[in-house]
Parts: structure tokens; sequence; C-alpha cells
């Protein structure tokens, strides 16, 4: 075992000036569609990011990995994430540390427990294993939750996936970005995209500054950035990007081993193996691109947080932070080729929600880029869906803010 | 990153005084194209720098108001006022 070699995730390559495939951000979705996409044979592919590896969202998410959604597109899409997520280990050999330990959607008003309900019929048809518990099978799965009535806000019942989980997201960003190059893919870090490069009626390319880079596709995977992107080939996306914040404590004795959320309470809750309680919630109140967190909201998660577990009181707060999400209009991705824009493809949308669709997000992009057709788990996500007005309304998923 | 806004009527207040209202948006006549209807509904500029948006003082004066806030580093550079807001063509398609 070599515990400090110079070895490196992925090796440093000179900026060819053609590649098959551009892929613009190296978070999740640009390094597993990298990926993928090498596995399918095509290995002439450049990953570009303006900051380091991983440096956006991908990064700084509280990495919940589920699939109790409640659209009929969206809920079989992110259950084949799932079940790539957990073979994902074995296949990257890398341990993601890969913890299905199940997760809670509390419910504490009539309203939110008739929508949990409605998510849970909605899953057991399209094959996700989600069940309604109350009070007693919740007091069981988290000993540590505050059950008490007569307050403004009982817990009355939950959604429970069992085979939701958490899951290590730089693990993740960095096996797809070692595996993406052990098979040849180009990783650039530090390299920013400043235009898109457009002849004859197609995208052709991508400049980097001053240098030219050709390309037969280019696919945007920018996320909260994905607006920057667009206007470089005049186009206009129905996505806002809010900042979304989440934060850590100090370290504790375990004492819950399983997520739970609260969409009434606009928070979640989870410990990680070290200890740590992960905090986080709901998008800031305004659009904004800048990665910078707020007392405010810092005290707000905190306080709901006693809510749940009163006796985290007084236990300190180790960092908090900020990261950029990128939010449709109908909390669903838009993916796939562009009216009018061949050439460009995109992978956006992913909002407060993304982490845990990165291996088939990328498994279906890599798929429409190697065989030039839309997957079918893909196609109801395509960017015409809102000239069409067929939106696919999975805000209902969550009544409030807290759909991570 | 946290940060005030000057309410035309109220003065500097902390940004969880107001709702946000989202960028300005230029409303197409009734009988515009599905493309300019499909524009104005969902199409947004999400500009990464100065922003014309809609501001509400909901734990105020309740008036709204329009800023123009640099998104990427949250620096309000002014508040106004909202100008008059016309529809195109709106006498032609007010029939009453
Ligand atoms: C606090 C927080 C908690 C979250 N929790 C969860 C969760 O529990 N579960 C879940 O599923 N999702 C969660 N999310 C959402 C999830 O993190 C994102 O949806 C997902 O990571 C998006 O991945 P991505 O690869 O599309 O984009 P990103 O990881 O954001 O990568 C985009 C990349 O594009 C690069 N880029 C931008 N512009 C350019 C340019 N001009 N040139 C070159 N590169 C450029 C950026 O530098 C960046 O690295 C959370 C997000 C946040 C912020
Ligand atoms: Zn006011």
């Amino acid at each position: 075992m070599q515990l400090f070699t110079h070895n490196t995730m992925w090796r440093r390559y000179p900026l060819k000036d053609r590649y098959d495939v551009v892929i613009i951000g190296a978070g999740v979705h640009g390094l597993s569609t990298a990926y993928y996409l090498a596995k399918q044979g095509v290995t002439n592919v450049a990953v570009i990011d303006k900051g380091y590896v991983g440096g956006g969202a991908s990064g700084r998410n509280t990495a919940i990995i589920r699939a109790n959604y409640l659209t009929r597109e969206g809920v079989p899409f992110f259950r084949e994430s799932l079940k790539l997520y957990e073979d994902l280990s074995k296949e990257l050999d890398f341990n993601l540390l890969f913890d299905q330990s199940g997760r809670l959607d509390l419910g504490h008003t009539d309203s939110a427990v008739f929508g949990l309900r409605m998510r849970t019929g909605v899953n057991r048809l399209l094959g996700v294993d989600s069940q309604m518990i109350g009070p007693t099978e919740i007091k069981k799965l988290v000993p540590a939750i505050d059950l008490r009535r007569g307050k403004n806000l009982p817990v009355m019942a939950a959604l429970y996936q069992s085979s939701a989980g958490v899951v290590r997201h730089d693990a993740v960003v960095w096996g797809y970005g070692r595996g993406a190059d052990r098979l040849g893919v180009e990783i650039h870090p530090f390299t920013e995209v400043t235009g898109i490069v457009r002849e004859g009626g197609r995208v052709t390319g991508v400049d980097i500054g001053d240098q030219r880079i050709r390309a037969d596709t280019v696919m945007s995977a920018t996320a909260g950035w994905s607006s920057n992107i667009a206007r470089m080939v005049n186009l206009t996306l129905p996505l806002v990007t809010h900042p979304l914040q989440a934060f850590v404590t100090e370290p504790l004795k375990p004492f819950i081993n399983r997520s739970v959320s609260s969409a009434n309470l606009h928070v979640y809750v989870y410990q990680t193996d070290r200890g740590e309680v992960v905090v986080g919630g709901g998008v800031d109140p305004y659009s904004s691109y800048s990665q910078r967190s707020t007392l405010h909201t810092l005290e707000e998660l905190a306080a709901n947080t006693l809510e749940l577990f009163p006796f985290l009181r007084g236990v300190n707060v180790l960092r908090q932070w900020a990261g950029l999400c990128d939010m449709s209009p109908d909390y669903a991705p838009i993916m796939g080729e562009v009216d009018g824009q061949p050439g460009f493809l995109l992978s956006c949308g992913w909002g407060t929600w993304g982490f845990k669709a990165g291996p088939i997000g990328g498994y279906t992009m890599a798929e429409l880029i190697a065989t030039g057709k839309t997957p079918d788990l893909i196609k109801p996500f395509n960017l015409r869906r809102f000239a069409e007005g067929k939106l696919v309304n999975e805000r209902a998923a969550a009544p409030a803010a807290a759909v991570h | 990153m946290a940060f005030l806004l000057n309410c035309p009527n109220c003065g500097q207040r902390n940004v969880y005084d107001f709702r946000f209202g989202g960028e300005v948006l230029t409303r197409p006549a009734p009988d515009a194209s599905n493309e300019d209807l499909t524009a104005y509904l969902y199409g947004r500029e999400n500009a990464d720098g100065p922003q014309r948006e809609w501001w509400n003082h909901n734990l105020g004066c309740r008036k709204w108001f329009v800023a123009v806030r640099d998104t990427h580093t949250n620096e309000v550079i002014e508040t106004s006022w909202a100008p008059d807001i016309s529809v195109p063509n709106a006498e032609e398609s007010d029939g009453q």
C-alpha cells in the first residue's frame, strides 16, 4: 500500500485544439457523463472547469440520495440513479461510503401527511420502497426525536424510504474523475470557457480566452452558472440561480443513523460517520451568484433543528457554507438537445436535488452523445417542454422548499 | 451573503424584511406568439452581475419597488419606485 505517492487522481495535459466532445463543468454531472462516454468507447473527451474539480455544488452538497419523488417522470429517473449508486463503489473501485440507512420525510400537518401519502402511493407503483409510518415506528427508527404533542408542528407521520442514504460526495466526484481519466478522458481544471463557437448553424467548439477548441459536441454541465453558458449561444433558460446553505456541528456520539427531513420546518438533519450533525434547508429567498453564507439562515436552521432534536442545544457549529443551485420552474432537470442549436447539449436544472442524479444523468447523457438518440428516461426533461406546456411538476414533491 | 436594501419609503432595512419578486420582465401583448409568451413565463436572464429586480417590503410598508443589485456581490446599486408598467397594445385588446 502506498500512502504517500506522487500519483494523482487524474493526469495533466496541454489543451488540444480538437476533441470529439467537450464537457463544460467538472462536477458530478460533467464527470459522470465523461466516464460513461469513455466506457462506450468515446474517449477523445475533455472536461473543462473554471475552478477546481468538484468546486461547484458537487463539492458543497449534503449528499442525500433518495428516490421518493412524486411524478411518473421523476420517480423512475431517480430510482435508476439510486440503483447505479448501489454498485458504484465497485464500478469505480473507490470507496464512496454509500450508507443506505434510510430517510424519513416528516409530516406535521394534515395537508403535509396527505402529500406524503400520495407520494408513497406513486413510489410503490413505480418500484420505490416507500411506506407511511406513525409516531411509534418513527420513535423506533429515530429514538432521539422529540414527539411531544401540543407543539406548533407536532410529528404526525412520516414517509420512510429504507433504501435512501448518504454518500461521500467528494469521493463520487473524484471516483468518476479518476475513472474517466483512466479510460483516456482529459480533465482540465482552472480553465474557463469564455465563449462558444458557432459556425454553419451549429455549435463547433469553445473558446478558452484566445484559444479555440473545436468539438463535434459541446455539453454544458454548469448547474448554477448554466445561464452564463447559455448566453454564449444567445439562449435564455428557465433557470434562476439561488444559493443553498448548510452547516455541520462538532462531532457527537452517534444518536441518529438515518436522515430526517421536514418540509414544514424547512430543515433536514443527519449525522455523519465522524459524528458531525449535518443540517440543511431551503434555498436563500433571493437569487444570487454569491457563495457566502448568512447568520440569518444559520439561526433559522438551528432553531428548526431544535424543534426536532432539542438536546442539540448548546452544541457548537463547526462550519457553514453555501453553493449555487440552478432552480427550474417545475423542480425538474433540463436535459438533452436544444432545438435550433445542433452540437450543443444541456444538463442542468439540478437545483437543490441534482447530486443524487449524478450517475443516471451522466449515463443517459453519454448514451445520447454516443448514439444520437435520447433515452426514454430523459425525454420528458427536454427544454422544449416549457414551450409545449408539458411541465413535470416535481415541485409538489415538497410543499415547502426543502427539496434536496 | 446578506445585505441591506434601501426601501424608497422606509430607508435601509435588512434584506430579510423584504420579499424578492424576481427580475423585472416586460409583459408581452395578450396576442403575442407562443414563443414570446414562453419566453416571458419561463425565460430568465438570471444575470450574473447587475440585475433589475422587484422587491416587496413585506415586513414594513408593504410597497413594491425596483432595485438594481449586482447578483455576484449582492451590492445594491440603487432602489427606486417602480416605473409605470403599461402593457403593449393594451388599448387594442381592452374590449370593454
Ligand atoms: C448546500 C447544498 C446541499 C445540497 N444537497 C443535496 C442533496 O442532499 N442531495 C442532492 O441530490 N443534491 C443536493 N444539492 C444539489 C447538488 O449539489 C447539485 O444539483 C449538483 O451537485 C449539481 O452538479 P453539477 O455537476 O451539475 O454542477 P456543479 O457541481 O455545480 O458543477 C458545475 C461546474 O461548472 C463550472 N463552470 C461554471 N462556469 C464555467 C465556465 N464558464 N467554464 C468552465 N467551467 C465552468 C463550475 O466551476 C463548477 O465546477 C445540494 C446543493 C447545495 C449547494
Ligand atoms: Zn418600506
